[in-house]
This record gives structure tokens, sequence and C-alpha cells, in this order.
């Protein structure tokens, strides 16, 4: 069971197809200090693999991912 | 801490493997057709928020792409003019390579693109431009096709450069492409 995570930002990419997403993460993770979480929502299958590579390339990390609604959630920590 | 720490060393730690090379990729954008020009941007667009410094070197028939119908330049010749009149005049107007059925096809993919709220070649293009993605235009290829630089889109980073330039900037990139 996911334990409930508190986000400081919420970022909105359902619809987007790829790359928007991994564009818009990598935008948006920058907006938050280091050590605060963004939950990135989308509706883009492809990000379940998108969004590991990504935080793995760039050294951030992805905290949990909720797949229980149907939308992808992505908690993704700010490290650097 | 532990695994963050290995995580954020990897790049550090590929490039003491490879002396000289740095976290960039850069790719030749060769075709004009639409179906390669848009794999090509949404490589270049991906890269930029992996944190690479994306390159674009368009040359031969990729050039056309970056034509900007709402110009023309006056002084061509008639094989200049003719060329223009026979490529695509920018990024609406390339086509697919396969399935293009007389624009039949190209119209349709679009169609499904909008539905499924894909990006268009040219929206991908501004977004590049926002990210920072460079872009060389061969000058060779230009010249062949009689295109000038006048005629080009307005594009934050665009220079007019040769085979030299792609490579320096190829042997230190990470990844290169051809496409």
């Amino acid at each position: 069971m996911p334990v409930e995570l508190k986000a400081d930002k919420v970022v909105d990419l359902k619809g987007l197809p790829c790359p928007m997403p991994v564009v818009r993460i990598s935008q948006e993770i920058m907006t938050v200090d280091v050590g605060q979480v963004v939950e990135a929502i989308t509706t883009d299958p492809g990000s379940l693999a998108d969004f590991p590579a990504w935080a793995t390339s760039t050294g951030q990390e992805i905290l949990q991912t909720d797949q229980a609604t149907g939308e992808i959630r992505f908690y993704v920590k700010r490290l650097k | 801490m532990g695994t963050e720490q290995a995580v954020m060393d990897q790049p550090k730690q590929a490039e003491a493997m490879l002396p000289g090379v740095e976290n960039k990729i850069s790719i030749v954008v060769f075709s004009g057709d639409l179906d390669k020009l848009l794999a090509s941007l949404i490589i270049a667009t991906g890269a930029v928020a992996m944190g690479m410094k994306v390159s674009l070197f368009f040359t031969f028939w990729g050039t056309a792409a970056l034509r900007d119908a709402r110009k023309s330049v006056k002084g061509k010749n008639l094989i200049s003019r003719m060329f223009g009149f026979m490529l695509p005049n920018g990024a609406r107007k390339v086509k697919l390579s396969k399935m293009n059925m007389g624009g039949m096809g190209t119209a349709m993919m679009k169609m499904l693109m909008k539905k499924k709220n894909v990006a268009s070649l040219e929206e991908m293009l501004t977004l590049a431009g926002q990210l920072g993605v460079e872009i060389c235009i061969c000058e060779m290829s230009m010249s062949l096709m009689g295109f000038k630089r006048e005629e080009m889109i307005d594009y934050p980073h665009m220079s007019v450069c040769g085979v030299a330039s792609f490579l320096a900037e190829a042997k230190t990139s990470r990844v290169q492409l051809f496409i």
C-alpha cells in the first residue's frame, strides 16, 4: 500500500504525449527547492519507462509511482 | 544516501572514462520527411530534458523544413527558383516518407496528431528554440538548393556552418545520430 506523500507542487501533465511529460518535469523540478517534492500526473503510459530513465540520467529521485486512479502519479524529489 | 550519490556520480564517471566527451548530443538532420523531422525534434527536446546540450545539423533535404513560408528572397537564378518551387516551403509543407498518397496520408497523419495532442513540427521547432537547442544549417546544402539565410525561420539559436563544425561538436558528444 503506497504511503501518503505530501507534494510541494502538483503538475498536471494529463493528455500530453511524448516528449512533453519529461520536458515539462525537467522544467518543473527546477521551480522547487532541493529536497522538495513535485507530484506529476500523466496519462502517457510511456512515461512509466521515461520518468525513471529521466530521473537516473539527471540525478533526481522518484519516490513513488502510483497508478491506482487510472492516472499515473509520480512523486519526484529534487536532489540537485 | 549511498545510492543517491552513485546516481549523481554516473555522468561524471562516464566523462572520466571518455576524456573530452561532454553530456551532449549531435544530430545530423538529413531527411526532409515529416516523420523523420519529428523524430529528430522529439529526440532533441527530450535530450534537453535529460540535461544534455543539443546541436542539430540540418543538411540536404532537411534544410527545406527551416524555410519560412512568409519570407521570399529576390535575385535568385532560374534553377534556384525552380528548386525553391519544387521543395517544401517550410515545416508546414513537409510530407511523410511513407503513405503520403498525394498528400492525403500526410493530412490524415496531421489530423491524428492533433486528435492525440501530439505537437506539430512547427510547435516542436518553437519548443526547441525555447529550450536552447542549437541549429546549424549546412552552408553547402543551402547554396546548392539556392536557399538564403534571409528566407529561413526566425530561430533564436541558428547559425550557418559546414562539416567541420558538425565534427567538432560530434566528437565531443556522447551521442551522435544521423536522421
